[in-house]
């Protein structure tokens, strides 16, 4: 996780355009239910292999925004783009460089692991010998090969989350969203997957936007955005963010943006 | 990884790509089905009951002339066999729906919504595969009816299957556009008496139309208005290698208005996204 990403022939080139797209821009995003506005004038990048935690506490709109960049709700203002596609103009070009792990579980407790991967694998037009190869690859990487005929039931919370994610990048997204992966997982799974999908940042290249509201989960040296009451407070490196918010860590740097916001006097 | 490029031309999908998303739907389905063994008994039984009690407790009361597509004089049974047979795939339909309001609200949906494909080829594939599991349970009872005597000419049982799948698409595509507008799995029991009895029983399920309109000239009208009760015709016809070509008009008008219903209300910039957060917000 602290090693430094090979460089191989491939990637060193486009990387540095890749600058220039950003794996994820969210433009002037705002979205209600009704009356209630959830999400407002939002806007933010994840660049490509890089890790952005999106900080929130429950309701701050991280939900909402996870989505509407997924589709799932349509964009009422704003606008959401994926590696350059929109998401309502362009949606199949969107999506397909789009890995997604939601927050409730959504694998199919009957089926075992292998089926759920080649389900998800036909959902995106991969054919079933790829399919097969690619799924052993990923279960053998998050160590659950010699499970792969097991139902997902008998599955730990913890390995239910990293076949989650194996099942995200079976379509080899560029882009991975998590939404708050790591609830309900004791500390060891946790730490497993955070490394996990850390190394993809490095290793692959992956952008990551991983929606939480554990301050332990963020390192020195990741984007962070600080959503709250559906509107960003803070954006930047950590520890610029921290710095403007003239406080020693990340924690102190929450409560006191969103604290004098909300509750004058400071606590949250 | 393959090798990254900062901004791709769009390349649509392939013929192949459509077909391994519909067959993988279609799979995950069947499975899905075997493994919900109770789903397959409770299919079957409830068509079972109405054949082996009601019919046989009717058969005095309910005299049935010689009616088209039928040559003889038949049982009871006989003549309810279409309508039970549409009964499978009217609960099959719904209970789709249910499953989607279950997936909408357990997120399972979300994966297949995520797919890059067109969402409405996604919710065709959907109601392909509920069809494909319909199609099961109704031959499993043709098979069982059959040692009831129901016994249709051979070549029934390969005429029957366009019209089958032609009001398996109709009833699921309705089931999905009323999952649409279900928030919550409780309003099930509401579709129940709402939607499944009013269709089933203002129908030419239970007794022939002709016997209807002797008794409520309104009610036959209201039948004759049924969807339901062309999707049995069809099918009843079918089953004796003839075609209904009123009732395959309707089914095929309502298939179509149904699904185009389904995908504009599954459409992410209008249906769902009015309806507020599905699941919890956080």
């Amino acid at each position: 996780m602290t090693s430094p990403a090979p460089v191989t022939e491939p990637r060193d080139t486009p990387r540095l355009e890749a600058a220039a797209v950003p794996a994820l821009s969210i433009d002037g995003v705002s979205h209600s239910y009704g009356p209630r506005r959830a999400l407002m004038d939002v806007s933010f990048n994840v660049q490509p292999a890089s890790f952005t935690a999106l900080l929130g506490l429950n309701g701050a709109g991280k939900s909402t925004l996870f989505s509407l960049i997924t589709r799932l709700f349509g964009i009422q203002s704003g606008r959401v783009g994926i590696f350059g596609h929109d998401i309502s103009k362009a949606p199949g070009e969107a999506l397909r460089l789009l890995g997604v792990v939601f927050q409730p579980r959504t694998l199919d407790l009957d089926l075992s692991l292998t089926q759920n991967l080649l389900y998800h694998a036909a959902l995106h037009g991969i054919g079933r010998r790829e399919a097969a190869a690619r799924s052993a690859e990923l279960l053998g990487r998050i160590g659950l090969s010699e499970r792969a005929g097991s139902k997902v039931r008998d599955l730990s919370g913890g390995q239910m989350r990293r076949l989650e994610i194996a099942r995200a990048l079976l379509h080899r997204p560029r882009l991975l969203l998590l939404d708050e992966p790591t609830v309900g997982l004791d500390v060891k799974a946790r730490a497993d997957i955070i490394s996990h999908v850390r190394q993809l940042v490095t290793e692959q290249g992956i952008g990551v936007l991983w929606a939480t509201h554990l301050f332990d989960e963020i390192m020195d040296g990741d984007d962070l955005v600080v959503l709250h009451q559906g509107k960003v407070l803070a954006q930047g490196p950590m520890s610029r963010v921290i710095t403007e918010a003239s406080a020693q860590d990340v924690n102190t740097a929450f409560m006191r943006l969103t604290g004098a916001q909300t509750m004058p006097g400071g606590g949250a | 990884m393959s090798s990254i490029t900062t901004r791709e031309a769009p390349r649509g999908f392939s013929a192949s790509e459509y077909m391994t998303c519909l067959t993988g739907i279609v799979w995950r389905e069947g499975l899905r089905f075997l493994h919900q063994r109770e789903r397959f008994v409770s299919a079957l039984v409830r068509p079972l009951v109405w054949l082996f009690i009601f019919a046989a407790g009717f058969r005095q009361v309910l005299g049935i002339s010689i009616i088209p597509p039928y040559e003889t004089y038949i049982l009871y049974e006989v003549y309810i066999a279409p309508g039970l047979m549409a009964m499978i795939q009217l609960f099959n339909g719904m209970q789709s729906s249910l499953s989607m309001v279950y997936d909408r609200e357990m997120g399972n949906m979300r994966t297949l919504l995520v797919s890059p494909l067109p969402r409405g080829f996604l919710l065709l594939c959907k109601l392909l595969a509920g069809t494909a599991v319909s199609l099961l349970q109704v031959y499993a009872f043709l098979l069982i009816a059959w040692f009831w005597d129901i016994t249709p000419p051979p070549s029934g049982y390969l005429t029957v299957l366009p019209a089958l799948i032609l009001s398996g698409l109709m009833l699921g595509s309705l089931g999905m556009l009323i999952s649409s507008g279900i928030k919550q799995l409780e309003n099930f029991a509401g579709v129940m008496n709402f939607v499944i009895f009013p269709m089933f029983f203002a129908s030419s399920a239970l007794y022939p139309l002709w016997r209807v309109q002797e008794g409520s000239p309104y009610l036959y009208y209201l039948c004759e208005a049924n969807p339901f009760t062309h999707a049995v015709e069809l099918i009843r016809f079918a089953l004796y290698g003839q075609i209904n070509w009123i009732s395959l008009a309707v089914v095929a008008t309502c298939t179509i208005v149904f699904m185009i219903g389904a995908i504009y209300a599954y459409d992410p910039s209008r249906g769902l996204a009015r309806r507020g957060p599905a699941g919890g917000e956080g």
